[in-house]
């Protein structure tokens, strides 16, 4: 009964069934979590805004587009990973791996970007399938699994790289296109990251391979017993993941003008989670959608750049960064009515 | 015997190394009719439904489906010769809705995309023909349905996919007294539209108001396959836990030999 009062106690205004139909409906359509998201960045956006009108400015929205394009792509892929109810930590040094590869190739093929692009992806899918054959048949939990790989493929990274920026893409016409370049007048980057998250939203959302993907997260007995192919989703999943690092890794190349095996990448797969978890995804699985993840990457790109244009010291970012993830599922698990009792899951 | 089987087991053997589970079992399940599967714990209930449902590859013996040979080695094979599964621990997500987890592993499609609204007419279709109305909605997730609505819903799913013969796993196994009825209801609703059903359980008021068949699995042996209505509630006792009960059951030379092998209280 406590649960249930919590519930109710919790819950926002409009789940009262005396609110309309419409209302019900709109929120519904929208989702709970992703309307506190939403509360929480107009709140932000609204302090910001009334401190610094600079904030409003193009020219600042599309800096806060591009800041976050390359740790969103990774965010949209590691939430795949966490609804099919596993974890990828390895996708910032699969990101970096991509970058030394992609400059490198660049470099070899004497200038051919394209190749030098599908080298890295052709590797991205590669590392990928590594982390899946690593958990499906050696049997080894996702987190250590991938916790390996973190530590090996920035360490094949190092190698291939000798720890130095490889080749020199600033001069290419299309890695400048992907860094500096605009569609419509909204940069690449961003094409890039909305084009990617709105493929992965389309394949969750509306597909039987993304619903399979939840109900693995979310029971993978019953999901085996209805004849899933649980092996092969991980496969799948860690593949495309591997290949959205890759992705990100091109990224990273473009805007640094060169192949970078660490900076640039390394600290991106603990952005990539934080993102997810804020946008609502549960860490055991089942629970999450790129929607959520995608406001969560724009609130942290906002509080970022919100503080660094109030002169905050930016050791206090990743102070608020902590606080924000940490309240927001405090409020998750308030709502669920978990009971307090034992490790939370 | 009312017609021909529309599943039959002759003689099927399944050992897990050393240990022999199955021995020379015979399972008849006839369109129609709910067949009460019953035995001990360890009897090998459990291990005879996975070898029906292609879990298992079976040792020795022989399938007829319709009255003719089959082979059963993948529970794809199984599903497809309309033969479902409703498992004791309820192979639902929690995390979908009652839609979602009927159509679990085969959704429809439209072109790439997921048919969402066949599918929803189609659960309604199945659950209105089971004549279900304690859910509120389709879209409900299953996490909020109590247990006998849970276990309506995993009937409904094997049902759904125009099966013919369904087994349910001690299906009121966790359930109150309302919900127990609720389900043996729809147990004989699935019998009554011509499925075959094999319904495992270890309740003997569930077994007897509902099944037209009894069979008592003893020790891995089919002691005994009767129709409900011939037999008494302590002849089934019997039957479970000693094999044998007057004249019905293992005869003598097989039943001392297993009733040598075994202690008091070891069977269990």
């Amino acid at each position: 009964m406590s649960q249930t009062a919590d519930r109710i106690a919790s819950s926002p205004a409009p789940d009262s069934p005396t609110r309309g139909l419409s209302l019900r409906r709109a929120l519904d359509f929208v989702g709970v979590q992703n309307v506190s998201l939403l509360i929480a960045l107009g709140i932000l956006v609204t302090i910001i805004g009334t401190q610094d009108p600079v904030f409003f400015q193009t020219a600042n929205i599309k800096t806060i587009g591009t800041a976050v394009a390359i740790s969103g792509l990774l965010a949209v892929a590691q939430t795949v990973v966490i609804v099919l109810g596993a974890l990828d930590i390895s996708v910032g040094s699969q990101a970096g791996l991509a970058s030394v590869v992609s400059a490198m190739a660049f470099t070899a093929t004497s200038g051919n970007a394209a190749l030098g692009i599908a080298a890295a992806l052709a590797l991205g899918l590669c590392c990928g399938l590594v982390n899946g054959v690593v958990i499906v048949f050696g049997r080894v939990n996702p987190v250590i699994a991938t916790l390996a790989t973190l530590a090996a493929f920035k360490g094949v990274a190092q190698l291939v790289s000798n720890g130095r920026a490889q080749g020199y893409t600033g001069a290419d016409p299309v890695f400048i296109f992907l860094s500096r370049g605009s569609i419509a007048g909204i940069p690449t980057l961003i094409w890039v990251f909305v084009l990617a998250a709105a493929a992965v939203h389309v394949m969750l959302k509306y597909t039987d391979l993304g619903r399979n993907i939840y109900a693995i997260g979310g029971n993978d007995n019953a999901a085996r017993l209805s004849g899933i192919n649980i092996n092969r989703y991980i496969l799948g999943v860690y593949a495309m993941t591997g290949l959205i690092a890759a992705l990100a890794g091109i990224l990273i190349t473009a805007r640094t003008g060169s192949g970078q095996p660490v900076s640039g990448s390394e600290g991106l797969e603990l952005e990539a989670i934080t993102a997810a978890a804020l946008g609502g995804c549960a860490l055991k699985g089942g629970k999450g959608a790129v929607s959520g993840t995608i406001l969560a990457v724009l609130l942290l790109g906002v509080l970022t750049n919100g503080m660094t244009l109030l002169g905050i010291n930016p050791f206090w970012q990743n102070v608020a960064k902590g606080t924000l993830l940490v309240v927001a599922v405090v409020i998750q698990q308030v709502r669920s009515g978990e009971r307090r009792v034992g490790l939370p899951t | 015997m009312s017609a021909t089987p529309l599943l039959e087991l002759r003689g099927i053997d399944k050992s897990f190394g050393p240990v022999q589970v199955l021995r020379d079992v015979a399972l008849s399940a006839y369109p129609g009719e709910v067949t009460a599967l019953v035995g001990d714990n360890g009897a090998g209930k459990s291990t005879l439904v996975k070898c029906i449902s292609g879990i298992y590859a079976t040792d020795a013996g022989e399938f007829f489906f319709e009255g003719q040979p089959v082979q059963i080695n993948s529970p794809r094979d199984a599903s497809a010769l309309g033969i479902e599964v409703v498992y004791q621990d309820l192979a639902l997500c929690d995390n979908l809705d009652i839609v979602q987890n009927m159509f679990l592993g085969r959704e429809k499609r439209s072109g790439l995309v997921l048919d969402e609204a066949t599918m929803e007419q189609l659960a309604g279709q199945t659950l209105a023909g089971l004549s279900v109305r304690t859910v509120k909605s389709l879209r409900q997730h299953v996490s909020s349905l109590s247990g006998g609505q849970r276990q309506t819903v995993a009937i409904a799913k094997a049902v759904l996919w125009n099966s013919k013969l369904v087994i349910l796993d001690e299906p009121t196994a966790a359930l109150g007294v309302a919900q127990t009825a609720q389900v043996l209801e729809l147990v004989r609703r699935l019998a009554d539209r011509g499925l075959a059903v094999i319904l495992i359980s270890h309740n003997m008021n569930d077994v007897f108001a509902v099944s037209d068949r009894i069979a008592a699995l003893y020790l891995g042996r089919m002691a005994a396959q009767v129709k409900t209505n011939e037999i008494t509630h302590a002849q089934v006792v019997e039957l479970i836990t000693a094999g044998r009960s007057g004249q019905l059951g293992l005869r003598d030379e097989n039943g001392t030999e297993y009733a040598d092998l075994t202690t008091p209280g070891a069977d269990a």
